[in-house]
């Protein structure tokens, strides 16, 4: 009867390792799709200021949109942890949302193809963005479920695994409209 | 494989007589059938994405046109959205609207979209078209589809060559094996390129309905891939560069034959595709919405 034990022995220590590798694998995935929320962030971080510069000259009478942007802008990059920064990063959501929706009332900003060119780049980051929280939101999900579900859930605690931070969208940007201005 | 390995093992009791007591020692039929279809998946692996770029003229993206860095913006976002690594992206200059992706890996993998489809589609319903391919590749439908394809050829070649043998003479000689065992063998290689015919569409068929759920599960926007289905439909143009060995791979039957619009047994049988009409209702039902008054709203 020994091998009987001994097999049992054996399927518990490879469920273990099974387990175990799972989770280490979910935890860089998630480090990984924080990385991809990070990228996105600094290149709307460096194209801003070039929006707001081609942007500046035509509408005179939106200083103070323009100037609510570049304090958004400025205060995100300042914010650390995922908290943080996702409120931070909400506003300047929000704000920047309101530009686009006030550069429909400037016919010739939208002739010009410099402007274009910028929409086309801030709606693709605005949606990469966006689809990179929800992939990485997704993950932590994942992630925190197999670290609750029985079995799973005595290895995790006897690895010290911690549940991870979701990237939570606050309430402002809720209400708020989904950029999404296509070219044609 | 196991086609092979069937075909291979029928070939060897019937013709060669390897399962009797005066047969050959080895079954040589199915070690050399084995092989080929190795060698023949092989192949496929590595030169099947190439081949298929190639037949179609596809060619590489040029940046400077609006569209397509929309293009290649649109397949970033889904890229992200999905967690694969971004796949190489190719246009095909043709006017009917249609994608298609293949590679073997994630990380080698292509999605290809005519010009047709980027002039007649809106960003968000382009969206959809290339979140249906990053699917594909996600779910590894390139690789089994390609494993298919060549297995159906495979498989078509061999029952041709077995039945050929099978009724030569020397079918006669040998008739030491015992019959019993002849007619299930008969049988396989007779059925088999039917079978397998059958079982490909069928494959195809469900992968596509799969395709459509994952790309809503990247961008949580079942209407913008149904009305991207819906303009390919409505525009009705057949892709002239694809052949019946291809045509599983695009995301609209593009050969466009009758059959493909009807609903029923028969024809749920006989085609890659499921009726397009039925994956535009599935995913209304998605975004829960009746398919008659957003199909009209949408165009």
């Amino acid at each position: 009867m020994s091998w009987v034990i001994w097999g049992a022995l054996f399927f518990i220590a490879a469920w273990i390792v099974w387990t175990y590798n799972g989770l280490v694998a979910l935890k860089h995935q998630i480090q990984n799709g924080w990385k991809q929320i990070d990228v996105q962030l600094k290149r709307r971080y460096d194209l801003i200021p070039n929006l707001i510069e081609t942007v500046k000259g035509y509408m005179k009478y939106e200083q103070e949109t323009l100037k609510q942007v570049i304090d958004a802008r400025s205060k995100a990059m300042a914010s650390n942890g995922v908290k943080e920064t996702a409120a931070a990063e909400g506003v300047l959501t929000e704000s920047l949302g309101k530009i686009f929706a006030l550069m429909e009332n400037y016919p010739d900003l939208k002739a010009n193809e410099n402007v274009l060119r910028l929409q086309e780049e801030l709606t693709t980051t605005e949606n990469q963005l966006a689809f990179a929280r929800q992939h990485y939101n997704d993950l932590v999900m994942r992630f925190n479920m197999r670290q609750e579900v029985f079995p799973a859930n005595m290895i995790a605690s006897f690895f010290r695994f911690q549940p991870s931070e979701f990237f939570s969208v606050p309430e402002a940007e809720k209400t708020a409209p989904r950029v999404n201005l296509s070219l044609s | 494989m196991l086609f092979f390995l069937l075909v291979g093992l029928a070939v060897d009791t019937v013709y060669l007589g390897v399962f009797t007591l005066h047969g050959l020692p080895v079954p040589l039929a199915t070690i050399s059938t084995l092989l080929f279809s190795i060698i023949m998946t092989v192949t496929a692996n590595n030169f099947g994405g190439h081949l298929i770029l190639t037949s179609v003229g596809a060619e590489k993206l040029d940046i400077q046109i609006p569209e397509h860095r929309e293009l290649h913006n649109v397949v970033t976002e889904m890229a992200l959205a999905s967690g694969c690594s971004m796949p190489k992206v190719y246009v095909v200059y043709d006017p009917a609207p249609n994608a298609f992706a293949t590679g073997r890996e994630e990380r080698s993998a292509s999605v290809c979209v005519t010009t047709g489809l980027l002039t007649l589609l809106n960003r968000e319903e382009t969206q959809g078209v290339v979140a249906h391919e990053i699917a594909h590749i996600r779910n590894h439908d390139t690789r089994v589809m390609m494993l298919i394809s060549v297995l159906l050829g495979g498989v078509v070649l061999l029952s041709d060559w077995a039945q050929r043998s099978l009724f030569s003479s020397r079918y006669g000689q040998r008739h030491r094996s015992h019959p019993l065992i002849a007619v299930p063998a008969l049988l396989l290689v007779a059925v088999s390129p039917l079978v397998s015919r059958l079982l490909a569409m069928a494959v195809s068929r469900q992968r596509e309905y799969l395709a459509d759920a994952t790309a809503v599960e990247f961008t949580r926007n079942p209407l913008g891939l149904a009305k991207a289905l819906e303009r390919i439909r409505d525009a009705n143009l057949p892709f002239r560069k694809a052949t019946s060995g291809t045509a599983h791979l695009f995301i609209a039957n593009p050969l466009r034959r009758r059959i493909d619009d009807r609903e029923g047994m028969l024809a749920d049988l006989l085609s890659t595709h499921p009726p397009i009409n039925r994956r535009i209702l599935l995913l209304y039902q998605m975004a829960k919405l009746p398919s008659g008054a957003a199909g009209g709203m949408g165009l």
